[in-house]
């Protein structure tokens, strides 16, 4: 109990010092995970929506493996983007091992099953919904799609920024192809595991709260911006 | 659609770009990187070399790992044997010493086992052996790791056919192992730098220590060119004399934690 | 390319194994409002869809003049019994079908705003359109479905649910479509509206044409019993 009064004291003094350290390092996250998510958006919308909209023959099964992609383990995606981006493998030679790119390409790969899954099972309803009027009106594939995605605009955010969730908490895929090097790619949650090895408990929770607190932030962000979109009418 | 796209591969774009006049990278083991070391001694190196060290902070397994797959510029780890068959590999050209510091077995302060009052860490393994008292195993392939199996083989036994009632390998980087080891007030062998600063001591205590077998050497191993062309080998070379000069061995033997020093400096002139 | 004559020979409608429609062969005109009458599950709006190319036939065939399925499809509009409205402003919904056109937004939206006027909902322009009561829900997509100036215009009950003055306005609108040379076949239940629009009546009863032909003559003579008795007001089974 002593300690978490602690995490929350030290919470306070990181942020009301403006720690520079604890910028750079909430900053690095906030940029490699939107970055990751923006990404996993662009590839993972579209795609959930073609799934929604299209009928081929190992359409259950596809949609079977996306689901279960879900889950994907971040450290055996970690595992692989490290193994390709090692300088003995096939893309060493971009040199990304790393830095914030090695770690945005393996979070996006984790980010971008969830964001299709959800997108197909918003627009799937949606789909039913609007069937009969999309194809009454000729729309092309490509335009029931893009149909699909505006009206379901609303919880395909939700879809977006639970992606977001699962990619700022995220530590296993980070931390290898990441390195937690300081000054370069180390993150909020990268930062915590160094400090629970040396057994400093109040200074992981500190930074931990902060994590927790930058999410909550977005997560309430982007729901007032997209409200206010529209006098809040959709 | 277009413009998120584009907007997304500039942000990527700035972030790939992110290059450093002078850097390398060097992967150190947990131990040599909680001991707070390398935050004293990097800051000095950036100063006199203009040279940004980028530490990955990685067990010894992992740290040769990276080296023989070119991850890495260079390394600095503690498991000679490894080390040896390294260079003889060619994964480097040569492997030179920079300190050492030691083990210590760390326990309950009332000390169940009595290994506080032993003459050589042979009784004391045995002794924690035979009290069933709880025994946190790193588990990891580490160089702490690889250095505790040996010290029970030298003592007569063969960690895998522990019972897990007692032995409890964790898989883990040193502070986790201690973390782990403070909960339940077991006993561990960790080196002396992470001890001392590790802040979650709980009813653990410092109860063995001194042993010869116990001293535990540091090499610096830069990676071969010949195996990987890209590595910067003129940084590594330039960190590697900086450790070795007068100045880094000084500062490694002023190193002082709650005033106890940690390090001894034993680089010799050439390798 | 002629949408007209819309021919049908021995159609035959099946979802899932379960008969809806047919056989049923008819012809029909390029002329007029055609009423369809029948009870529920008489095939109604099955033969509505399967007119406007939503459902296929499973046996027999539908021709649209010389025109293929898509073709007959962008040349006609359909109005479906429940609104189905979009998630975006009255005027965006309306744009809609001439965006799917790619007909440019400022065109699109000067063409939006003549039909916003012409069915009544000015003040209701910038509104979210699920915002509308039931009566402008359907005004809205009849303006939506003449805005692509459609050679044939299909109703499935347009009034149900509505009150005097928005079954009024509806069927001013659906009378104005009919004036510019747009033909119209609707299902009704309500008698006084087919009596007051139809040029001619297609009677349905268990997924087939009973009756066709002149709507004067349908109201005053039916010729089949089952007529008869629906237009009595009895229970048809």
């Amino acid at each position: 109990m002593n300690e978490l009064l602690a995490g929350i004291g030290d919470a306070f003094s990181l942020l009301i010092a403006l720690d520079p350290d604890l910028l750079e390092i909430s900053s690095l996250s906030l940029q490699v995970s939107l970055t990751a998510v923006l990404i996993a958006a662009v590839i993972g919308l579209p795609f959930g929506a073609w799934l929604s909209v299209s009928r081929f023959r190992y359409r259950r099964s596809a949609i079977a493996i996306l689901n279960a992609l879900m889950g994907l383990p971040p450290v055996v995606v970690g595992l692989i983007v490290y193994l390709l981006f090692s300088r003995s493998s096939p893309f060493g030679v971009f040199n990304l091992l790393f830095t914030p790119t090695a770690m945005i390409i393996a979070q996006t790969i984790l980010v971008t099953p969830i964001i299709a899954s959800l997108t197909h099972q918003t627009l799937r309803e949606l789909w039913f919904q609007y069937h009969d009027l999309l194809i009454s009106m000729n729309a092309s594939k490509w335009q029931r799609m893009k149909t699909l995605l505006w009206e379901g605009r609303r919880g395909l955010l939700t879809a977006s920024l639970t992606g977001f969730g699962r990619a700022i908490g995220e530590i296993g895929a980070i931390m290898i192809v990441g390195g937690n090097i300081d000054h370069l790619t180390r993150v909020l949650t990268t930062a915590i595991a160094l400090e629970v090895g040396k057994g400093n408990f109040p200074l992981a929770l500190g930074l931990g709260f902060i994590l927790i607190a930058i999410a909550i932030f977005i997560n309430m962000a982007v729901h007032i911006l997209s409200k206010t979109e529209r006098e809040g009418t959709w | 659609m277009k413009r998120i796209f584009a907007a997304s591969l500039i942000i990527l774009n700035g972030l790939c770009s992110a290059a450093f006049a002078s850097d390398m990278k060097l992967a150190v083991t947990t131990s040599f990187h909680n001991s707070g070391l390398s935050a004293i001694l990097l800051p000095e190196v950036k100063k006199d070399l203009d040279l940004t060290v980028h530490v990955l902070v990685v067990g010894t397994g992992q740290a040769l790992n990276l080296a023989r797959r070119g991850d890495v510029d260079a390394i600095l780890v503690h498991s000679k044997k490894a080390e040896q068959r390294f260079v003889q590999k060619g994964f480097s050209p040569y492997r030179r010493e920079i300190m050492y510091n030691d083990f210590v077995l760390v326990g309950p302060s009332l000390d169940p086992a009595l290994i506080g009052r032993t003459g050589n860490i042979g009784e004391a393994l045995t002794r924690i052996k035979s009290s069933g008292q709880p025994f946190i195993s790193r588990g990891d392939d580490s160089g702490t790791h690889r250095k505790e199996v040996s010290l029970w083989k030298i003592s007569g036994f063969t960690p895998k056919k522990f019972s897990k009632h007692w032995y409890k390998p964790v898989g883990a980087g040193m502070g986790a192992a201690l973390n782990t080891a403070s909960a339940m007030n077991a006993y561990i062998l960790t080196d002396r730098g992470s001890w001392l600063n590790f802040k979650n001591k709980q009813e653990l205590k410092l109860l063995y220590w001194g042993d010869e077998i116990l001293y535990n050497q540091y090499s610096y191993l830069p990676v071969s060119t010949e195996k990987h062309p890209h590595v910067k080998m003129t940084e590594a070379i330039e960190l590697e004399n900086w450790l070795t000069s007068s100045k880094g061995q000084k500062m490694i033997a002023e190193f002082r934690i709650k005033g106890e020093q940690l390090f001894v400096p034993n680089a010799k002139s050439s390798p | 390319m002629e949408l007209f004559p819309l021919t049908l020979d021995k159609a035959v409608v099946r979802v899932k194994g379960s008969q809806l429609l047919g056989p049923v062969s008819c012809r029909i005109s390029s002329e007029g409002l055609s009423v369809i009458m029948g009870p529920n599950g008489s095939g109604k709006t099955t033969f509505l869809r399967l007119l406007h190319g939503l459902e296929r036939c499973r046996e027999g065939e539908i021709e649209w003049g010389d025109m293929g399925r898509r073709e007959a499809m962008r040349s006609q509009s359909y109005v479906f019994q429940s609104p189905i409205i979009l998630r975006r402003s009255v005027r965006d919904n309306i744009v809609y079908p001439l965006r799917l056109r790619n007909v440019a937004r400022a065109k699109a939206e000067r063409e939006a705003e003549k039909w916003i006027r012409e069915v009544g909902l000015e003040e209701r322009m910038h509104l979210d359109a699920r915002n509308l009561s039931g009566g402008e829900k359907q005004k809205l997509s009849l303006a939506r479905a003449l805005i692509t100036e459609p050679r044939l215009l299909i109703l499935d009950e347009p009034s149900a649910n509505l009150d005097g003055a928005s079954t009024r306005d509806i069927e001013r609108l659906i009378l104005l479509a009919k004036d510019k040379g747009c033909k119209i076949i609707m299902a009704t239940h309500d008698f006084g509206q087919a009596r007051r629009l139809a040029d001619d009546v297609l009677f349905f009863h268990h997924g087939t044409i009973l009756e066709q032909g002149n709507a004067q003559a349908f109201f005053e003579q039916p010729r089949t019993l089952e007529g008869r008795a629906f237009l009595r007001g009895d229970i048809l089974i």
